[in-house]
């Protein structure tokens, strides 16, 4: 792909290995700036393991992750801990399995997501205990962020609504929105669209390709929804027993035997090959 | 949903009498023992006194309190519906926010109730020591069930030690005090810093740990603090505990006859009275107390509160975030803690006397239970869950063998009715409004 300039992420022989299982072995990577970079593979394949290394959930057993910063310079995500990836990193992720805080409004989701640039306005809690304008400013540019991300990701009418009453649908799209309030560099999304009907999977589709083209975030994407990564992915990386066995733009992935078979087993990739050979 | 709720204003007058007689019923079964009956001391032998017309008034209390009750319960009910069905179309997520808008006017009407009454309280019980001295106790215990209530029900940390902080600001303010000869005033900050660092002491090697783990070993901390004051006679004076602990003056003035020194009574020339200090006392507990709501309420919306409820929601989502969960919830420790050493200063400078003994496990957990059966989180709850939990024992006196059965008893009823505590609804820290930013 874009060859010319360094990547915003590189992964390099990674490994992570639990006891005897070997869940990634291996594996590199590189992630472009601004652009979808889709990860897929079947069930079991380690997609969500390389994110939790990714993002300091894991410490990986062997390999590194470098991370470009623009402004903190080159970043070793391996040795961060995981409030330090989405902290000083700016490396935010979402989860396969939702992960909100349920109780608190969807306003205060996105509040909490702010919290590191507020707990430091806020002076350590003194300056906002007495309430002083420093942090009182801080706290409205924080809610303006949130009501802006709310407002374009149309939430907004769910605002003081407890994240956990919402729907499936609505809860990934705060997921997101959340995640985004963190102001990520590179957001590496688990399944976004897992759940999700025809025609909101199609406003995700939009979405990302939105904030990878006009925001200029970086779009790591676990997904299994192939309308979505082959519709919005730049670039595709398909990973099977924690080896990345194809990489390439989503028309040559499409074409990989080797990807073809590890979907469809050996059979039936041969009938299909036939198939198309015949056709 | 709505076309399953009978319409609840539509009750029949019989149905409410019927309702409001079975909670008579339950009223006079408790109140049979616990106030119909008292023990009184005839010439050294202890005998059962009947207190029949106290009994009915108490049950009639509980009558007309239910049916007051019950109606506007119905009435916020009905209100609640008429919203609902307003609103069809979004009627699921508007429940949970109507709701919410509604209770809000009804809470803040008690709350300021509550303090009205807490105010006024020693204007109209100026001559009743056991009066004013019960809600002294209440207020301690609203205290702490407010300092606890940021680590269990805000930051969902499950603290069975609680009443270790409150013992080493206790002990610290009576050692200070009787080896140092420090006042109240001076050891308040300094033994509410040395219970936050124990606090931190506890949090920082549970920091992994959840739900019973925590539990376990917070319990087994509670316990520590209280075996090493027993054991270690040379600091903290061991079973016979710490006397003649300094009292709190009013700017200086101490509250005790006339002497040498002026004294409360001799600076104002009034005539001195023992009732002053309780009454003192009383109001220094109520503004200990008060400062406490109002702080812990300001941190509640201030960030780090916000990160205390995301970290009881889910910590790893916090994590990534960009939390650093091992600050907030060291923190939480604490601050709870801190709040604890206060009420545990307060407590050893009215007693002038501690010891171990006021430090149990039982102390932790009624605290708990204040804070579970007020629901978590609520500020207000922590207080009707401490009118109940130190009233009811007070109540039931004379038949100190039972009081815990009663106490367990009242638990499981509130805990059956209401799994959530008494007042288990939360209110949002900040709110949208469509004209711009929030509040």
């Amino acid at each position: 792909m874009s060859a010319t300039t360094a990547p915003l992420l590189s992964v390099e022989r990674l490994t992570m290995r639990f006891g005897g299982l070997l869940a990634i072995d291996d594996m590199s990577l590189n992630v472009a700036a601004r652009q979808i970079t889709g990860v897929i593979g079947p069930n079991g394949a380690g997609k969500t393991t390389f994110f939790n290394c990714l993002t300091g959930f894991y410490k990986p057993t062997e390999g590194s992750v470098r991370l470009n910063h623009p402004k903190r310079g080159l970043m070793r995500l391996e040795a961060l801990p995981s409030h330090q990836v989405a902290h000083k990193a700016q490396v935010v992720r979402t989860f396969q399995n939702i992960r909100l805080f349920p109780k608190m409004t969807v306003l205060e989701n996105l509040m909490v997501a702010q919290h590191n640039a507020l707990q430091h306005a806020s002076g350590f809690s003194l300056a906002g205990l007495f309430g002083l304008a420093g942090y009182r400013r801080a706290e409205a540019a924080a809610m303006d962020k949130a009501i802006g991300w709310l407002k374009r990701l149309d939430l907004i009418d769910k605002a003081n609504t407890a994240a956990g009453d919402l729907p499936h649908g609505m809860q990934r799209r705060i997921e997101i929105a959340r995640a985004l309030c963190v102001d990520p560099l590179l957001l590496c999304l688990d399944e976004p669209a897992a759940g999700l009907n025809p025609r909101e999977s199609a406003e995700l589709n939009e979405l990302l390709k939105h904030l990878a083209g006009d925001e200029g975030i970086a779009i790591l994407l676990i997904e299994h929804d192939m309308s979505v990564v082959m519709n919005v992915s730049d670039h595709i990386c398909v990973l099977n027993y924690g080896r990345k066995i194809a990489e390439g733009t989503p028309t040559h992935i499409q074409q990989d035997p080797n990807v073809i078979k590890a979907y469809l087993g050996e059979d039936d990739a041969d009938e299909q090959l036939h198939a198309e050979a015949s056709s | 949903m709505a076309t399953f709720v009978l319409a609840p204003h539509s009750l029949s007058p019989a149905t409410r009498l019927k309702d409001a007689a079975a909670v008579a019923f339950i009223a006079l079964l408790l109140g049979i023992p616990m106030i119909g009956l008292t023990t009184v001391d005839s010439g050294g032998a202890l005998q059962i006194a009947t207190r029949w017309p106290t009994l009915l008034i108490f049950v009639g209390i509980a009558f007309a309190g239910r049916l007051v009750l019950r109606y506007g319960i119905d009435q916020f009910k009905a209100h609640q519906l008429t919203r609902e069905r307003s609103s069809a179309a979004t009627a699921a997520a508007a429940l949970a926010d109507s709701s919410g808008r509604t209770a809000k006017p009804a809470l803040t009407w008690v709350a300021w109730a509550a303090l009205g009454v807490a105010l006024t309280l020693p204007i109209f019980f100026a001559d009743n020591r056991y009066v004013v001295d019960t809600a002294t106790t209440v207020l301690i215990y609203v205290m702490l069930g407010w300092g606890l209530n940021v680590v269990v029900g805000l930051a969902g940390l499950l603290d069975l030690g609680y009443v270790a902080f409150y013992a080493v600001g206790a002990y610290t303010y009576a050692i200070l005090g009787t080896q140092f000869g420090w006042g109240f005033w001076e050891a308040l900050p300094v033994a509410g810093a040395m219970a936050a660092l124990f606090g931190v002491l506890l949090g920082w090697p549970t920091l992994r740990l959840r739900g019973d783990y925590l539990a376990i070993v917070t319990l087994g901390f509670g316990e520590i603090i209280r075996v090493i004051l027993v054991n270690w006679t040379e600091l903290s004076g061991g079973p016979n505990g710490i006397a003649s602990i300094p009292r709190p003056t009013f700017f200086g003035l101490e509250l005790k006859p006339p002497g040498d020194d002026p004294t409360f009574s001799s600076f104002f020339g009034i005539e001195y009275s023992p009732i002053h200090r309780l009454i003192f006392l009383y109001y220094l507990i109520l503004a200990l107390a008060l400062l406490t709501n109002l702080f812990v309420s300001r941190m509640r919306k201030l960030p780090i509160g916000r990160a205390w409820e995301a970290i009881r929601e889910d910590e790893i989502a916090c994590k990534a975030m960009g939390i650093n969960a091992r600050n907030v919830k060291l923190s939480a420790f604490a601050i709870g803690a801190m709040l604890g050493g206060f009420a545990g200063v307060f407590f050893a400078a009215r007693m002038g006397f501690i010891s171990p003994e006021s430090f149990t496990f039982s102390e932790s957990a009624i605290i708990l239970a204040i804070v579970v059966l007020g629901g978590m989180g609520s500020q207000l709850g922590v207080v009707l869950a401490s009118l109940v939990l130190v009233l009811l024992p007070e109540l039931g006196r004379d038949f100190a063998e039972y009081r815990m059965l009663l106490f367990g008893a009242a638990m499981v009823l509130i805990m059956v009715w209401k799994p959530g505590g008494i007042l288990s609804h939360r209110e949002p820290t900040l709110r949208y409004t469509a004209d711009g930013d929030g509040k």
